[in-house]
């Protein structure tokens, strides 16, 4: 596996491919997004209880299970740069951490969104907005620690370093917030949940939450190019790619 | 002595880009036993780049580093057995005496600490064993620093401007200490704005020149 | 190999050196002690110190006062070291990094939590605390503290090259102290209602023995970035 991800580790390779995949991307999307919040919206059936509030569920469980799941992705590159030396990681964790940042601000608002018709207040400190709002804060983190270096491949470290104490922690904080939360407020606040879902509500999530998906591909893979850019700007192919863009 | 333990550090294809500056390119160096190296160039041309990069400290950008033919980064415990760095800023304790500094040194590379008031005498600090580092001035510091190379195991010095702020006569028996030490088949590299006095066929010169971007 | 070399020298070295430091520059213990007591007041005053509410709030605002005032003496662990050189001196050492860092912890924890562990009940007398409460706060403090130093050790690393790396530093350690202080605050409470706290205890401990484990190689890798 290694030697056919090699050369995708030279930085020129990478920009052209990414780029390549954008566009493809943002068909798929736009494709599922157009379709997913369709069915979702406006087909799917009303919750007996909730009404038609529970439509924000095809927003607010997408973009909370992404804002985890691009934590992951950033550890993960965070893994790769400390370990491998690979400076393409670098450009992948500042890529990824303000698209997983803004991924988790939706799920939050979102999800005081949907609190207000349910409790009838904006903010409880109910086990998953306390847990989004705490991956929020090791998001902004990142994000604070990797603007703070002058040096960007410092900088780069550094954040490889905290993204992998985070992921390690992000489960430990996340059950322990949970207890924390039946502890003092009692097993009553499930909705999040969703125990067992009626196939017609599963398949527009299912969908949605690969259009955001996709979505978030295309987002940081833009993002990758100027970070890649930025940090080869000394080279050659860049400098000709400028002047080629001039003329 | 055979040519492969002579060999003692090597640089491969190093270069080195600080703050989307390249400071230099390309560059291989070997040092062997009894070497004396001069790192000179003007300011920000990257000698203590070069310096760190060799101790480990700074990553180079493309390129590495083996002692004893491994990498550097595989054989820390031995490499830093046998390695001794001034960096610029002496690493001495303003709230500690001059002989707890000293002493907590010698601890930290195993050296025994029995000898540390003859050391103090080596580098004329000889009477202020017990004065707080904090009194003391710059050029002090820098002997409390210093004096461990009067006792040291470590085969590869590397120095970052050791004469700064030393007075003349401190200077000279540096000067000889150095000589003392590459005789005995040490490797010093270092890096200073004066002229070394040493004759000039013991020591080799290396000049760093600024690099402008392709 | 240099015969006289053992990792226990050199831990001994460094706890004795920084020691020796802490009680030369006594300020740097006693003013952390200061802003525990004087966050409590705070806490007093501005609720309205009625005793039942003390009562409630006491082992969250205990421990929360006592987060701070860690977070506010960790910077010292190795800005100092960092800015004349002798961090570089460290990590040269031949000695593992792994030990040198365990070292600087355990001398940081000793100046700085322990004084405040024991300050911990007169400030529990002061907030109203259940009596029955007290072991259970001695306790928690005792095994979570190590914890708050362990991973506040890992922020400081990760800044200390920083000019401006205060209020970064809380950014990046406080949501981590989050579990250490909700297992905390819970086994006090449970403990205040004459409930079992060693399950509580037992996590507590088992953090503390994850973080002892792990944290150590986290800064010596963050202190090798720093130093780059």
């Amino acid at each position: 596996m290694w030697k056919w991800l090699h050369p995708y580790a030279n930085p020129e390779v990478a920009y052209h491919f990414t780029g390549k995949l954008i566009p493809w991307f943002n068909i798929i999307a736009a494709l599922l997004l157009v379709v997913g919040m369709f069915m979702g919206l406006a087909y799917s059936p009303a919750d007996y209880q909730q009404g038609e509030t529970v439509r924000i569920f095809y927003i607010h469980v997408p973009a909370a299970i992404l804002s985890m799941g691009l934590y992951f992705s950033m550890a993960i590159a965070g893994f790769c740069a400390l370990v491998w030396q690979l400076k393409l990681a670098h450009a992948a964790i500042a890529a990824i951490a303000p698209i997983g940042a803004a991924f988790t601000a939706i799920a939050l608002i979102t999800g005081a969104a949907w609190g207000k018709p349910m409790w009838g207040t904006w903010w409880i400190w109910d086990a998953r907005l306390t847990s989004e709002l705490i991956l929020l804060f090791l998001y902004l983190g990142v994000i604070a620690l990797g603007n703070a270096f002058d040096d960007k491949n410092q900088g780069a470290k550094a954040v490889s370093v905290l993204a992998l104490v985070g992921v390690v922690n992000l489960p430990i904080i996340h059950y322990s917030v949970e207890w924390w939360n039946t502890l003092h407020q009692g097993a009553t606040v499930t909705k999040f949940a969703a125990p067992s879902m009626a196939m017609s509500m599963y398949i527009p999530f299912v969908i949605c939450f690969f259009g955001f998906a996709f979505l978030a591909g295309s987002l940081i893979c833009k993002r990758f190019q100027g970070q890649v850019l930025a940090r080869n700007s000394l080279r050659p192919w860049v400098k000709k790619m400028a002047l080629a863009e001039e003329h | 002595m055979n040519t492969s333990s002579s060999l003692v550090l090597t640089a491969d294809n190093l270069s080195c880009i600080r703050e989307e500056r390249i400071l230099f390119d390309e560059l291989d160096l070997q040092f062997k036993n009894g070497d004396i190296w001069q790192i000179a160039g003007a300011n920000g041309t990257g000698k203590t780049s070069l310096l760190r990069i060799l101790a480990g400290l700074h990553e180079p950008e493309n390129g590495n580093i083996k002692y004893k033919g491994t990498l550097i980064g595989q054989c820390n415990e031995e490499y830093h057995q046998d390695l001794l760095y001034l960096g610029h800023s002496p690493g001495v304790k303003a709230e500690l005496t001059v002989l707890e500094n000293l002493q907590f040194n010698l601890q930290l590379c195993g050296q025994n600490t029995d000898q540390c008031v003859q050391l103090l005498e080596q580098v004329d600090l000889y009477g202020f064993s017990d004065t707080l580092a904090a009194h003391l001035s710059a050029g002090q510091h820098r002997r409390i620093a210093l004096a461990r190379l009067w006792l040291t195991d470590a085969r590869i010095w590397i120095l970052d401007e050791p004469f700064t702020a030393i007075d003349k006569q401190g200077v000279k028996r540096l000067e000889q200490r150095v000589l003392e030490h590459a005789d005995q088949g040490g490797i010093v590299i270092l890096t200073t704005h004066q002229d070394l006095s040493l004759p000039t066929s013991r020591y080799q010169t290396l000049t760093l020149e600024r690099v402008f971007a392709l | 190999m240099n015969p006289s070399l053992s990792y226990r020298k050199a831990f001994q070295a460094i706890l004795s050196r920084d020691l020796t430091i802490a009680l030369r520059h006594r300020d740097d213990i006693v003013n952390p002690l200061l802003f525990f007591i004087i966050v409590i007041t705070l806490f007093a005053i501005g609720v309205g110190a009625m005793p039942n509410v003390l009562m409630t709030i006491a082992p969250g605002v205990i421990w929360v006062a006592a987060l701070l005032s860690t977070l506010l003496s960790l910077e010292r662990l190795f800005k100092n070291d960092y800015q004349d050189g002798s961090l570089e001196q460290l990590l040269l050492s031949p000695c593992p990094v792994f030990i040198l860092v365990l070292a600087k912890i355990f001398a940081h924890w000793l100046v700085t939590s322990v004084p405040l562990i024991l300050l911990a009940p007169l400030l529990a007398m002061m907030m109203n605390l259940h009596p029955d409460g007290y072991w259970a706060l001695f306790l928690t403090l005792l095994l979570g503290t190590p914890i708050l130093s362990l991973l506040g050790a890992i922020g400081v690393a990760l800044t200390v090259a920083l000019k401006k790396g205060g209020v970064l530093l809380s950014l990046l350690i406080l949501p981590l102290y989050i579990p250490v202080l909700i297992l905390a605050t819970a086994a006090v409470d449970a403990a205040t209602m004459n409930s079992p706290y060693q399950g509580h205890l037992a996590i507590i401990a088992a953090l503390f023995f994850a973080s002892l484990i792990t944290a150590p190689f986290a800064v010596g890798a963050a202190l090798k970035v720093s130093t780059n």
